[in-house]
Formats: structure tokens, C-alpha cells, sequence
């Protein structure tokens, strides 16, 4: 479990804990490093070994005004949002068994990029186009690649926005991420399902319109 | 909007900062600032009008757990339902558990919780052994239950600082099942005898009373855990809207009917440990029958039987008025509620002046006997009844966090 900090990610790993799962969780809390992935990525590939479900949690979504000002702030988050995604997941892919099964959190922010998500949407549409190219490539080796897409959530990355009754519980996204590891799904998974539909409309609107909206 | 269980009074806070990871905590700058759980506690000591709430739902992990000495370290966020799920299935159970599983570990420390085994186990402070406590200068402390300021958070009604996690003692059961008797009495003359009779021999006792009823006919319920195969509850309701459906005749129905189906039930059966302590947790949100705008909890210990006959006498028809005999124990906390005597408890919607004119004259009925309100339960009492409830009062003000504060405290403290 990357990113293990995650809330979402905390949702899942209590589902497959309390189902005896052993998990592995790497995350960056200062205060209690194992393993320090920055010094050594290839050192994770031993410790994971052969597991069964890798699941790519890590993600921020950073401050609006200080993104689309600020490079530094602008590329720390594409940092952590997708070149350390991309890093890890090729390193640990050729390890992966037959069987198993990649889950990674993007969002539906990936789906067309919009001046209240910016970079943060950006960083999940690479994601999003680099799962795609991973699930291609690893078809023939039996692993399977997840892109969950969950709408809004209600965890601590959100607590600046005003909550909607669109918000989901993170626990609920967990217990969609689960499901749809125990469905065997190899596809694009949208949490709830019905933000499929959603997106579909965002993205059929004409360039012309969706550039005059606010949302 | 957050509200209390019972929700009257409401109130608007400034803000509320949700906690999420024990490690690196920081509390605000500015205050007036108060830890919030779940909610569970009726009037307004868990609300912060004005000021701030520090919401502990993400403190919920547990920490260790010793299963040989039965000892488990959490944080305070951890409801005693998320305890029950985990430990139950492994021979183990909360030592003091209220009507609801869903408070939180840091809620039944600050509000000295008490439960139908109060006369064996006495009150949940009693089996805390440690628990760390963050102050709003950012000092730590772990604290035990020798230290001062251990006497003064437990039922400090979350006043001295924010609990971050706490170490308690389970007990140990044989399996998930309570050997329970449901037996009917009528007046209190057969509740005291009853009290007398099953405290000696039973873990868990507690008493339902119909005041309406001419003849105060009540059910008395007893159990212990026992060995048995049992199957889980069954799924849950929930009251999906505010519907007020409390008043005098549905009151009146309701308890004839619940007197009827406890006696039909039998006497003696075997239940699961869920709906026996929990049989309101059945039904998620029961507070909106009472409407918006809300209910009124009653609850005080009177030493006396005949203090306790006199509140009776009193009592306006409730759904729930529910009697327990307090046993000796010294309860831990400089503000613990639970005393020697009989507690008495019973709801009532809000209708405004009529019910605090009932709710004032019970109120004057234990303060004449000597007796205490508990302000887990009040929206209402005196400044005047919580000092004389509460004799140490003074002692613990001295170990206050000044940047915490409660309505509760506002309303209650000249």
C-alpha cells in the first residue's frame, strides 16, 4: 500500500486487515521510517515480495492560489501526484505475480482539466494515461490494472472545500475499492459509479461552452 | 450542523477541526476550543457555542492490545462498538458499557460513564489505567489514576485538555451470549426488593417503568454472560426524517405495549450481548421522533428510596424512564456523577416552557434530597444545582485548560 497515509487508503487496508490480509504499508510519516524509499526504491521490491494487490494512494491536492502561482509548488505536486506513481509502479511491475493487481487512486479530476482542480488534474490525467498503457503492457502477464476514480471524498484533502451532498465517505470509497479488487475488474472503476455518467457529460460538452463554466 | 443527541440546544461554532493523526498533533492557537466525539452526550457539554470543536472521529486507531492482561491502549476517537466488533470474538468486553455502543473512548472518560453493572464494576474511570492528555500550551502528559489532573479529566466533561489516547481494562467473557431475565413488577415496593435481590447475584441490572400506569408497573431486566450459542442481531432501522411522534398517547400505547411484549417475551431467555445493552442502537436516529426541535434527558441519583418515590410521583409520561441502583463505589473522577443511591432517568420532548416547568420541579426534587444531575443528560440545570451536585467542584477548576470551554460550562459556571 504506497501513500499509506491516504484516508482512503486507511479505509481499504482496515477491510483487508480485518480480513487477516498482511499489509505492507509505505507512506511518509518522518517520525517512523523502516525503509527509506529515497535512498533506496529498488529495496522495495524485496520487502513487498509477491503480493497480491498493490494499491497507489498518494496524492495531494494542494492550495488552489499557491498552485497556479508558484513552479516549485506547481511541480511538487506533480511530483508526488504522478512522476513518483510512475517511478514506483515500474519499478515494482516486472516483480508482480500472475494474478494480481494494481489499484490506483486517480480521480475524476483526471477526466478534463478544469481551473478549480489545475495541476492537481493534470497529474491525474497523466496517471490516468500512464495505468492505461500499464494495463496494455501487462495483459499478457495476468496482472491486472485498476484506475479508480473516486468523485469527491470527505478526507482531510478536501477539508477546505464545502461539503456537498455529492461527497462520498472515505469508508465508502474503501469498501468501492475492495469490491472492485474482489471483482477480479481490470478496467477503469469510477467510486461512486455513477460519477461515470457525470464525466461523460463533462466531457461531451463543446470547448466553446465548458470554457465559460465555473465549476 | 452538529448538535448534541438530544438536539436542543443547538449552536454555531466558529469552526471545526477535524483530528486525524495522533502523531505531530497540534491544537489551535485561539480557543475557546472543545473535544467532540460522537455526539452522544444530550444537552449542550459537548457543544461549544461560538467557539471552537476539536472533532476526534479521526483518532480512531487502536494502539495495543495485551490479551493476556486484557489491557488495550487506543485513541480516544475509537467508539466502544468498534471495541465490541474486534475484541468480543476473542473473549473479551468493554467493562462498563452505556446505552450506546456508538460513543467514543474519550467521551466515556470525560463524562465518567456508568452502565447496568454500575453496582459491580463501578463507573468507566474506574478501569482506565492511563491516558495522555494534550494541553492547549502543547504539553503532553501521561497521566494515571494517582495524578490530580487523571481525577480531574475523568468526567471533566472534556475541559482539562484533549484526550489523545487511553489504556483500559477489558473483561473477559465466555462467549457473545447474555443469559437475560425480563421480570414484571408493579410499584416500587417490588423494584427495591427486586434491586436488592438481583444486584447480589447479577453482573446487570437495570429497571423500565411506566409512570402512567396506575399502579407503576415496570419490568425489571437482569443478566449475566453466559455460555450459549447465539446468533448476531438483526439488521438495522433508522427514522430517516424528523418525525414527532412522542406525545401522550403514542407514550401511553407505546408503553403498554412494551410492558405486553416483555411479558409475552418470557422470563428468562438468551440474548445476544447487542441488543441486550443497546436495544435503542436498533434504531439509528431514534432522537428524530422527538421532531426538530428536540429532547430533553432527565437524569439524577438520589440517595434515598423515598427520594426516589417522590421523583416518580412527579415523573411526566416518558417512553424511557428507566431506574438503577448506583452500587458503592468511589468513582474516580472530581466530577463523577455516579454516587450510592438510585439513579432515575426518563425523555421528553421539548415543548418549550411546559417542559422545563416539569423538568424543574424533578430538578428540585433531587437537589432536596441531596442528590446530583448529570450533565452528560442537561440543558438546563442551575449554576446553582451543578455546584451543589458536584462538591469538588472548586478543587477541579483549578486544573481547568484555559483555552477549553463548553456551553455547558459557560451556562453552569459563575
Amino acid at each position: 500500500m504506497l501513500g499509506a497515509t491516504s484516508a482512503i487508503a486507511q479505509a481499504a487496508a482496515r477491510i483487508w486487515a480485518e480480513r487477516g490480509e498482511q499489509l505492507l504499508l509505505v507512506g511518509r510519516d518522518p517520525q517512523t521510517v523502516v525503509h527509506d524509499l529515497d535512498r533506496d526504491q529498488a529495496g522495495l521490491v524485496g520487502r513487498v515480495g509477491a503480493p497480491d494487490v498493490v494499491l497507489l494512494a498518494q496524492g495531494v491536492f494542494g492550495d488552489a492560489s499557491r498552485r497556479d502561482r508558484d513552479p516549485e509548488y506547481a511541480e511538487s505536486i506533480l511530483r508526488t501526484n504522478l512522476i513518483s506513481p510512475v517511478r514506483l509502479l515500474t519499478l515494482l511491475a516486472p516483480a508482480l505475480p500472475p494474478g494480481s493487481c494494481i489499484a490506483a487512486l486517480s480521480s475524476v479530476a483526471g477526466d478534463r482539466g478544469r481551473a478549480r482542480v489545475g495541476v492537481y488534474g493534470a497529474s491525474k490525467a497523466g496517471l490516468d494515461s500512464f495505468l492505461s498503457a500499464l494495463r496494455q503492457r501487462l495483459q499478457g502477464s495476468g496482472v491486472r490494472v485498476l484506475a479508480l476514480k473516486p468523485g469527491f471524498v470527505d478526507t482531510p484533502m478536501t477539508a477546505s472545500l464545502p461539503k456537498t451532498p455529492l461527497f462520498a465517505s472515505a469508508a465508502q470509497v474503501g469498501r468501492g475499492i475492495v469490491r472492485a479488487v474482489d471483482m477480479g475488474r481490470d478496467a477503469v472503476v469510477y467510486l461512486p459509479w455513477w460519477w461515470r455518467l457525470i464525466m461523460l457529460a463533462v466531457k461531451a460538452l463543446p470547448e466553446g461552452v465548458f470554457k465559460r463554466l465555473k465549476f | 450542523m452538529t448538535e448534541s443527541w438530544g438536539r436542543y440546544p443547538q449552536a454555531r461554532h466558529a469552526a471545526e477541526v477535524r483530528l486525524n493523526w495522533r502523531a505531530g498533533l497540534t491544537l489551535p492557537v485561539v480557543g475557546p476550543m472543545l473535544p467532540y466525539g460522537q455526539g452522544r452526550s444530550y444537552g449542550d457539554s459537548c457543544l461549544n457555542d461560538g467557539g471552537k470543536l476539536l472533532r476526534t472521529a479521526g483518532l480512531d486507531r487502536f494502539i495495543s492490545f495485551d490479551a493476556e492482561s486484557g489491557s488495550l491502549r487506543c485513541e480516544a476517537g475509537v467508539t466502544l462498538g468498534e471495541i465490541l466488533r474486534l475484541l468480543v470474538p476473542r473473549g473479551f468486553f468493554v467493562p462498563v458499557v452505556p446505552g450506546t455502543k456508538h460513543v467514543s473512548v474519550g467521551g466515556a472518560i470525560a463524562n465518567d460513564i456508568h452502565g447496568k453493572n454500575h453496582h459491580r464494576a463501578g463507573s468507566f474511570g474506574a478501569h482506565v489505567r492511563k491516558l495522555e492528555l494534550l494541553r492547549s500550551d502543547g504539553e503532553a502528559q501521561e497521566l494515571g489514576p494517582d495524578d490530580q489532573l487523571f481525577q480531574a479529566t475523568v468526567g471533566g466533561l472534556g475541559l482539562t485538555g484533549l484526550i489523545t489516547w487511553a489504556e483500559i481494562a477489558l473483561r473477559r467473557i465466555p462467549v457473545a451470549a447474555v443469559r437475560m431475565e425480563a421480570i414484571p413488577f408493579a410499584g416500587m415496593d417490588e423494584f427495591l426488593s427486586l434491586s436488592e435481590e438481583s444486584d447480589a447475584e447479577f453482573e446487570y441490572t437495570v429497571a423500565w417503568v411506566d409512570v402512567l400506569s396506575r399502579l407503576q408497573r415496570g419490568v425489571f431486566f437482569r443478566g449475566d454472560h453466559a455460555a450459549g450459542a447465539i446468533h448476531a442481531p438483526r439488521g438495522q432501522a433508522a427514522v430517516p426524517l424528523d418525525v414527532p411522534a412522542v406525545n401522550a398517547l403514542t407514550v401511553r400505547v407505546f408503553n403498554a405495549a412494551y410492558y405486553a411484549a416483555q411479558k409475552l417475551a418470557g422470563r428468562s431467555r438468551l440474548q445476544h450481548w447487542d441488543p441486550f445493552f443497546f436495544p435503542l442502537d436498533g434504531v439509528a436516529h431514534w432522537n428524530r421522533l422527538y421532531g426538530r426541535r428536540g429532547l430533553l434527558q432527565f437524569q439524577c441519583v438520589v440517595p434515598t428510596p423515598e427520594a426516589l418515590r417522590a421523583l416518580l410521583s412527579e415523573a411526566p409520561p416518558s417512553p424511557l424512564t428507566v431506574l438503577k441502583r448506583f452500587g458503592p463505589a468511589r468513582s474516580p473522577g472530581m466530577l463523577s456523577f455516579p454516587r450510592p443511591g438510585f439513579t432515575f432517568a426518563l425523555d421528553l420532548p421539548n415543548r418549550g416552557e411546559e417542559t422545563f416547568a416539569q423538568l424543574a420541579r424533578l430538578e428540585a426534587l433531587a437537589m432536596e434530597a441531596g442528590g446530583a444531575i448529570y450533565p452528560a443528560k442537561d440543558a438546563r440545570m442551575s449554576a446553582e444545582t451543578f455546584a451543589r451536585s458536584f462538591p469538588r467542584l472548586g478543587e477541579f477548576s483549578a486544573h481547568l485548560d484555559p483555552a477549553f470551554s463548553s456551553s455547558f460550562w459557560r451556562r453552569v459556571h459563575r
